[in-house]
């Protein structure tokens, strides 16, 4: 038996300790979110937040993740109110197909804890490790401007202004 | 040096009051005077030896003044002399310097090298160039440290400093200066300098060894005078000279092991000249691994070099390794899968949940062409330093997009997690006397800055 602590609770389950974290919370836990991409860490699309920092869930194995904090999306906020970083995506509409977005809020909310006022270099090398097929990039990069001024903060010497 | 040290023991032994009871004030008076006016006499000898003159400012040279050619031989030049590794940020403008060279001694920041008059050397004469690239010292008469290789780029060919000084005469000016240089004291004092320079720096140059052909020595050329690979891959002497006596024999640098590039090459399989050149121009052989940590600036570099230079740096290379033992015989690859598992049951769990999809034979990874875990020189160096490195920070492909990449493990596991994976790895795959105090290399090595 694994005891994984899940957006607040704690969740006791028999499952192999090599297994990825993606696959418990998808399979077991039905926090569908995260999204399986590559399987590889290459997409970004599983990425979640454990103890606060962004990491692939397809490669973190649930028997690394004793005492450790997990947080997913679903975590972030809910449809009626909507995290900051959700919200930021909303209005910008950074979604086109979806499917990289949970990850891209997920990473965007790690960086945002570390500072609130990155510079857009820092930002876009935050951003880097997820990848977007449908090519909204740049309502992406504007969401984060967004949320990190919504925090009271703001992405420093950034690309361009939030509108 | 030994001088000042033996003044200032007389000083202190003049300090005890009892001493100066003894002898009486005047008398010890008179002494500490003497002993100061002697001190003054070696700081001005000292100065004085140390002195440098400046070479006269020129007014920037137009850039229709160079040779369109010159200047393209020399951009090939600066590419094998990896020149913007150090010169040129991440994120600055291209050879104004400003990236961090971590040595024991400090820090310093490699310099603006565009032609701006103020902030760069615009106004450095090829006389100036020439006596910073052969003697360390800058138009201004002032010393520069060694982490500039001069010790190398002493051994350049006038050629070949006249085209590096007509490629960066061309560059666009940057008007920007790097961080300031945070220095153990007083090593911040440049005339010191010139004392490390006296034990253990002589100018030079390369005479041709007739004893091999002309490929050979164009590539001991290149490597030593222009590469300067051995500024990585010797070790240093305690005052952070190359020791010429364990000349490549593998050394530290920014918290990632520059293998040994002779005869105690711990590689598996033998790093033949053909290996090498598809190594440095690609920075992946099949044969081995992918170049990472500083040597990836490296493989980036000389992607965009001349090929017969690449080549000739292979050729001479790849002789030093001859005496290797890979070169004389391929081990077959080991694989001690249960053996590893019994000893690290840990490590065994998390190869399997986080790195077998890309590592275990019969991945996609391994499909595709890319070396098995096993060849990687790593897992048989002796020290954890690259392994643990490479799970820490992953891999990004040296040459264009689609090279190797492996993500970062940092934020995924904790110490101890990859302690007992790297554990695992060498118990599975590597060669060599197992590595003790993992937990406490990972821990250093989450320290170093990056």
């Amino acid at each position: 038996m694994i005891e994984l602590r899940v957006n607040g609770r704690t969740h006791r389950l028999d499952v192999d300790p090599s297994t990825p974290l993606l696959y418990v919370l998808r399979d077991d836990l039905q926090l569908n979110a995260a999204k399986f991409g590559c399987g590889l860490g290459q997409c970004g699309a599983c990425t979640v937040l454990v103890d606060g920092k962004a990491v692939f869930s397809c490669l973190t194995p649930i028997a690394a993740l004793a005492g450790r904090t997990i947080e997913t999306v679903e975590g972030l906020g809910t449809i009626a109110r909507p995290g900051i970083v959700q919200q930021a995506f909303n209005i910008e509409q950074a979604a086109q197909c979806g499917y990289c977005i949970a990850g891209m809020i997920a990473r965007a909310e790690a960086l945002l804890r570390t500072t609130t006022s990155p510079s857009e270099d820092e930002m876009r090398a935050a951003m880097r490790p997820s990848l977007c097929r449908c090519g909204t990039h740049m309502r992406i990069l504007r969401a984060v401007r967004r949320a990190a001024a919504t925090m009271g903060g703001g992405v420093r010497d950034a690309a361009e202004p939030v509108r | 040096m030994r001088v000042p040290c033996g003044g200032g023991g007389t000083l202190v032994a003049l300090h005890p009051l009892s001493d100066m009871a003894e002898t009486g004030p005047h008398r010890s008076r008179t002494i500490a005077l003497a002993v100061v006016i002697a001190l003054l006499i070696v700081v001005a000898a000292f100065l004085v030896a140390a002195y440098r003159p400046p070479i006269p400012r020129i007014k920037v040279p137009a850039r229709a003044s160079f040779d369109p050619q010159l200047v393209d031989r020399g951009a090939a030049l600066a590419r094998i002399g990896n020149c913007q590794s150090c010169h040129s940020a991440p994120n600055g403008s291209s050879y104004s310097g400003g990236v961090p060279i971590r040595t024991v001694f400090g820090t310093i920041y490699g310099s603006n090298i565009t032609p701006d008059p103020r902030h760069g050397i615009g106004n450095w004469s090829l006389a100036a160039f020439t006596r910073a690239m052969r003697k360390g010292v800058a138009r201004d008469g002032s010393h520069l440290y060694p982490a500039f290789p001069y010790d190398h780029f002493t051994r350049l060919s006038d050629g070949d400093i006249a085209a590096l000084y007509a490629f960066v005469m061309t560059l666009a000016p940057a008007a920007t200066d790097p961080p300031a240089n945070h220095l153990v004291p007083p090593l911040g004092v440049r005339p010191l300098i010139a004392a490390w320079k006296w034990i253990e720096f002589k100018p030079a140059s390369i005479t041709r060894d007739p004893a091999h052909d002309d490929m050979w020595n164009e590539g001991r050329y290149l490597v030593d005078a222009l590469a300067h690979c051995g500024s990585c891959h010797t070790p240093r002497s305690r005052l952070q000279a190359e020791d010429r006596a364990r000349r490549f024999d593998g050394a530290i640098v920014d918290g990632w092991y520059a293998p040994p590039l002779n005869g105690r090459s711990p590689a598996v399989r033998a790093w033949t000249i053909d290996r090498l050149e598809i190594y440095l121009r690609t920075g992946l052989d099949p044969h081995h691994a992918a170049a990472a940590g500083p040597m990836r600036d490296v493989a980036t570099n000389l992607a965009r070099a001349p090929v017969p230079a690449v080549h000739a740096i292979a050729t001479y290379i790849a002789d030093g390794m001859v005496t290797a033992p890979a070169a004389r015989i391929e081990p077959p690859l080991i694989d001690r899968g249960a053996l590893a598992a019994r000893q690290f049951p840990e490590g065994a769990t998390l190869f399997a949940g986080a790195c077998a999809t890309c590592h275990e034979p019969g991945a996609g990874m391994i499909v595709a062409g890319r070396p098995q875990l096993p060849l990687g020189t790593p897992l048989h160096e002796d020290n954890p330093r690259d392994v643990i490195q490479i799970i820490l920070n992953g891999l990004q492909p040296p040459v264009g997009p689609r090279g190797p990449y492996m993500p970062a493990f940092a934020d995924t596991l904790t110490d101890a997690e990859i302690a007992q994976l790297v554990g695992y790895l060498h118990a599975r795959y590597g060669n060599g006397a197992r590595w003790d105090g993992l937990e406490k290399a990972i821990a250093d090595a989450r320290k170093v800055k990056r």
